[in-house]
């Protein structure tokens, strides 16, 4: 075991419990960062529904909230794949590593398939912020609320942000599942993939906060 | 003088390439070509690209500066344009805060200092050590491209609306730099956290760390998240300027002082990434020159994390005229001076650590007399600004101006240059030249003082600041400013000559020419690829000098010399 | 040689507060740098390495010192806070029987308008001894308007009001700066503010003239229109009144008395009809629709001037007083919170008064 175990040690370390904590330690670290990258625009969302709030009520009914019901769901079931992929790293299964990686790489890819569609429909309909944002066409009210346009930008900046992440994601998971492939991983060193697994669990809790902020404002009237 | 100290006999292992026959002891001559270096995982060698890199900006930065100074000896605009006069005070500020003071001592002293004063082999994460300097290279590149291609003339703080709707300049390609820097410091203050968590070695508990580590934990907290925050409001900036979407100009529905709120939010603890590191650069020199433990240990170590919570609270008192409600800015001013105690703790308790002391006046130690000296009148200073009623009237003055430089030249640089004459022998195994280094320390306070005192009547006179041309009766102030920017100037020229000079002729150092303790000083000069050769165990406290056994050496040694 | 100024003229009331507060400052600061800068000499010398002193038994650590030099700063601190927040609530709250003066900050100059209509560019005539208030608002990026010998300053911002007040106790001409960077020209956004006795002042706003050696002399290009009738002009020419009508509040909210009272919103919420309210309402008027009432009144955001608005906005405040016609010289509109809000609480009133030709919907 020490043979394979101190290859798998970096030179800066003593053991590989002191690198299993500080690679647990910088990703919680790293994830802190994460949560004041997105607090900045949370705030700012925050600021301007509570400045425009009929603005945001009705720009609000325009997002497909069953898209994003899907996409939930979706996400939800990639953490619960994510977790089962740790699991059986945990336990030294390389194969089953390897298929719960997938499923969570196509559950990734199918979110953001879905949010590229919804993205079009934006597009569609002039929707998107910018010379060409339109939403007259569709509500007769909007000319009362010229504002409105604040609430696409900052669901296309929160969304566009999010989505970045999941990109990076998948990344993380190709990675992952090259080094699995490759039988790097271990039941005495599996670090990595706990630490993608925190990273993944953070995007996914990123979405749990922006579908209730974004999609479910108010819909009761 | 002191330059004849014993030079301790070393103990060290050779080791002797087996191909070449060349001895490979230290991390400088570990390996040698461009490759050793740019692929470097070596925090050390890090530390030197980021002190070459930042060095190149701060005499970028000064350069702009040295172009302003000319330009305000007359009241008229004479020497530049309107714009172009606008273009260097942004980029002096831009180059300054975000490519020379925010990484100046983390990146480059902490980066050397941090896992030796600690006692591990390297950072926690090496290669993100390495990958944190590119992405400084790449986000320099990127502002540095900005500023060939035309330049920016926003003002370093990026105000809403003029920056997204009206500047004409190259403002989004700016703002990516900046954007892309954040993230070298967001990951350079990660590493230093997991590091000092995770990597002390044996018997190294909290209360036995240097100060300066101390220091550096609290300002990679404020690195950490503070950061993002910068980062997602220019990321904002380009996306409202680049596709007209609106977030923070009033035309397209947008609060401009919401962005002021989340730029201050990241802005204003980010004096703090300057000046805390400093603060542990004085903690270290004054206690290794007075030969005494650093008085009131705890208190000091405490103050820094004091302020790196609380200096998250106090945004708002730059915004005290924006129009924000005038209860917020009564809270903001309460904060401001409540930040106030622990720098004043500081402040203090170097000063006593001086008593029953035996102080020699090497040049680090001028340095620290210096900063004492000048961060006293930037601090106090400081009250003015927090102060409501003189706010009103000081706010957007050169008075402004002439505080945070006493904070940022007159403190961050003076310990910036204090440090690196303190750690010179260490990183390079060489003496800088003794009696140069007082020369120019001096002149770095004199010309400091002419250069920046006058701005602080300017100020209260109501000359505003950023102005290219001004009325003819603040003349006489702004030529005594410009002619201390000269002295100034010629100061900091100095030791970037005798520094490369030292570095073929200078002494041979020995591994512990201040007969320093903490970890550092107890390995090589140069210290080898892995800082030691065996882990060190940690028994005690940290600074434990004694001035009456070096008043016993020192009358010792005078002795010697006058048999000889 | 001496023979640049030091220390800038006290020209306003609150200066000498400010002033005050300033040399307290300034002998903390005096006093803390040379008790710090003594005690490094001091100790320096008496202990430079090689000087045979007592070195015996030196103490690293003393909570009893601590805690005096936490405590003891924090004292002087909290004295400077109380005493800052004091003057500046005086900077900042304006007296009820301040004059208006209303401003308008472009690349790069300042335009000023007196409530008798008087127009001026860069600079501003006013009467010794009479608080003056400033409502000011940018047409472009954010500027700050700065009387350094007032001792105030108060920035200017697109798309909202902002205001600042002071009272000139000394006639003189003083400098007006911008004191937010705003572009190419912003060290040419300057100006000056010209304090006259009142005599002379009451000469200038009737004539234009004379005023204390202004190199232009007719500073004051109004048409000789008081800020009230040609907002009234305005509220006319944009059809306004066809729904506001004086004392007809079926379509619309009555205007008559609204200024400075409470309004009851449709959302539950009660608001102080104050500039910033009147000005969101003719801009935005879907945002804070008056309980009782539809959205049909159209935006005028983008189709009406800052300096129109502002002219609009006097002739609302106005209406608020309680006679109607005062609506010129240099008496000052009903300042928020004076009225008593007996008229127009801003529910339905019904008179059967049938409907003008409102326009309704969007665009």
């Amino acid at each position: 075991m020490s043979e394979t175990h101190s290859s798998l040690v970096a030179h800066q370390f003593d053991d590989g419990v002191q690198q299993k904590q500080a690679t647990t330690l910088g990703m919680w670290v790293f994830l802190i960062t994460e949560i004041m990258f997105f607090g900045g625009l949370i705030l700012a969302y925050t600021v301007y529904r509570i400045k425009y709030p009929e603005e945001f009520h009705h720009a609000s009914k325009h997002l497909d909230y069953v898209m994003g019901t899907v996409n939930t769901c979706i996400l939800l079931c990639s953490s619960l794949t994510m977790a089962f992929a740790v699991h059986a790293a945990q336990e030294g299964k390389r194969k089953l590593t390897m298929i719960f990686i997938v499923v969570t790489m196509v559950l990734g890819a199918a979110f953001l398939g879905v949010k590229g569609w919804e993205y079009y429909t934006k597009y569609t309909d002039h929707l998107i912020p910018g010379p060409n944002y339109d939403l007259n066409h569709l509500w007769e009210g909007a000319g009362l609320l010229p504002k409105t346009q604040l609430f696409f930008s900052l669901y296309f900046a929160m969304t566009g942000l999010h989505a970045f992440h999941m990109l990076i994601g998948l990344g993380l998971m190709t990675w992952l599942f090259v080094k699995t492939k490759r039988g790097r991983f271990s039941k005495e060193y599996f670090n990595p993939v706990e630490v993608c697994g925190l990273y993944w669990h953070f995007v996914d809790i990123v979405w749990i906060f922006l579908f209730p902020l974004l999609y479910l404002v108010d819909r009761s009237h | 003088m002191e330059m004849d100290r014993t030079v301790v006999a070393e103990e060290r292992p050779t080791i002797i390439d087996t191909v070449t026959g060349a001895i490979r002891e230290n991390y400088l001559n570990a390996n040698y070509g461009l490759k050793s270096w740019f692929l470097t995982v070596d925090h050390k060698r890090i530390a030197i690209l980021y002190l070459i890199s930042i060095t190149l900006f701060f005499f970028l930065g000064g350069s702009f500066a040295v172009m302003i100074r000319l330009e305000l000896i007359t009241p008229q605009g004479d020497l530049v344009q309107a714009e172009t006069y606008n273009k260097l005070f942004t980029m002096h500020g831009i180059v300054m805060v975000f490519f020379f003071l925010i990484p100046s001592i983390p990146a480059v002293l902490g980066n050397f200092l941090v896992p030796i004063m600690i006692g591990a082999r390297d950072m926690a994460f090496p290669r993100l050590n390495l990958a944190s300097w590119y992405i400084y290279v790449v986000g320099g590149l990127f502002t540095l491209g900005a500023m060939i291609a035309g330049g920016i003339d926003t003002g370093w703080t990026f105000y809403t609306p003029y920056s997204t709707s009206f500047s004409n300049t190259y403002v989004i390609a700016t703002g990516l730099g900046i954007f892309v820097v954040g993230f070298s410091s967001i990951l350079t203050g990660l590493n230093f956290i997991v590091t000092i968590h995770k990597m002390r070695a044996p018997g190294l508990t909290w209360f036995r760390l240097p100060l300066f580590i101390w220091s550096n934990y609290a300002t990679s907290i404020i690195m950490v998240l503070g950061t993002p925050v910068i980062a997602v409001t220019i990321l904002l900036v380009a996306l409202e300027r680049g596709l007209h979407i609106g977030i923070f100009d009033p035309a397209l529905g947008g609060d401009p002082i919401l962005f002021q709120h989340l730029f201050w939010f990241y802005s204003h603890p980010a004096v703090y990434i300057m000046i805390l590191p400093a603060m542990g650069v004085i903690s270290e020199l004054v206690a290794c020159f007075s030969r005494r433990r650093v008085f009131g240990y705890k208190f000091v170590a405490f103050a820094s994390l004091g302020i790196a919570v609380i200096g998250f609270l106090v945004w708002g008192h730059h915004m005290f005229v924006s129009g924000q409600s005038s209860y917020a800015g009564m809270i903001f001013s309460f904060l401001s001076f409540i930040v106030a105690i622990p720098s004043a703790i500081k402040v203090f308790n170097w000063t006593a650590t001086m008593y029953k002391g035996s102080i020699s006046y090497d040049t680090p130690m001028l340095y620290v007399m210096g900063f004492i000296g000048l961060f006293t009148i930037g601090g106090l200073t400081g009250l003015f600004l927090a102060c409501l009623g003189v706010d009103i009237h000081v706010h957007d003055t050169y008075f402004i101006v002439a505080h945070f430089h006493y904070i940022m030249v007159g403190g961050t640089i003076m310990a910036y240059l204090g440090g690196i004459h303190f750690w010179w022998p260490k990183i390079t195994g060489r003496m800088y030249p003794e009696g140069w280094g007082k020369f120019s320390a001096l002149l770095i306070f004199v010309g400091f003082n002419l250069t920046f005192f006058p701005q602080f009547l300017l100020g209260y006179l109501g000359m505003p600041r950023r102005y290219y041309a001004y009325p003819q009766e603040f003349q006489v102030l702004n030529v005594m400013s410009s002619a201390g920017a000269s002295v100034l100037g010629v100061g900091y020229l100095l030791p970037l000559v005798y520094f490369l000079w030292s570095l073929r002729y200078g002494r041979i150092a020995g591994s512990n020419p201040w007969k320093a303790t903490g970890l550092e000083w107890q390995t090589s000069s140069p210290p080898p690829t892995e800082n030691f050769l065996a882990t060190p165990v940690v028994t005690e406290e940290p600074y434990q000098y004694s001035p009456e056994e070096t008043e016993a050496e020192y009358a010792m040694t005078k002795k010697e010399n006058v048999n000889v | 040689m001496w023979d640049f100024p030091l220390f800038p003229e006290q020209a306003s009331t609150v200066a000498g507060r400010v002033d005050s507060l300033y040399f307290f400052l300034v002998t903390i600061t005096i006093v803390f740098s040379l008790l710090i800068a003594f005690a490094i000499a001091f100790f320096a010398i008496k202990y430079r390495r090689g000087n045979n002193v007592d070195r015996s038994n030196p103490l690293s650590e003393s909570k009893t010192m601590e805690a005096v030099w936490i405590g003891v700063p924090l004292v002087i601190v909290m004295i400077i806070f109380f005493w800052g927040t004091n003057v500046y609530f005086t900077i900042v709250r304006a007296p009820k029987q301040a004059e208006d003066v209303y401003a308008t900050g472009k690349q790069w100059m300042w335009k000023f308008q007196h409530i008798g209509g008087q127009r001026e560019i860069n600079e501003l005539h006013v009467p010794v001894g009479k608080p003056i208030r400033v409502i000011m608002t940018s047409e472009d990026v954010i500027h700050s308007l700065y009387f350094p010998s007032f001792r105030v300053k108060q920035d200017v911002l697109p798309g909202r009001y902002t205001q600042l007040w002071f009272e000139p106790n000394k006639p003189g001409t003083y400098h007006i700066f911008c004191a937010e960077y705003c572009g190419l020209q912003h060290s040419g956004m300057i100006g000056r503010v010209v304090v006259m006795d009142p005599v002379s002042y009451q000469r200038w706003l009737s004539t234009g003239k004379g005023g204390g050696g202004s190199t232009t002399g007719d500073a004051g290009t109004g048409s000789g229109e008081s800020m009230a009738s040609a907002g009234e002009k305005i509220f006319q020419q944009q059809g306004c009144a066809s729904c506001h009508m004086a004392d007809d509040a079926t379509r619309a909210p009555q205007l008559k008395g609204l200024f400075g009272t409470q309004v009851a919103l449709k959302n539950g919420e009660t608001i102080t009809a104050d500039e910033q309210y009147i000005r969101e309402s003719i801009l935005r008027s879907g945002a804070k629709i008056v309980e009782g009432y539809e959205p049909v009144m159209p935006v005028y955001q983008g189709r009406i001037s800052e300096e129109d608005l502002m002219q609009l906005l006097v002739y609302v405040k106005s209406l608020a007083a309680p006679a109607k016609n005062q609506s010129g010289g240099t008496q000052s509109a009903t300042v928020p919170g004076t009225a008593t809000g007996e008229q127009a609480r801003g529910t339905a009133q019904h008179a059967d008064v049938p409907a003008a030709n409102a326009k309704s919907g969007s665009k």
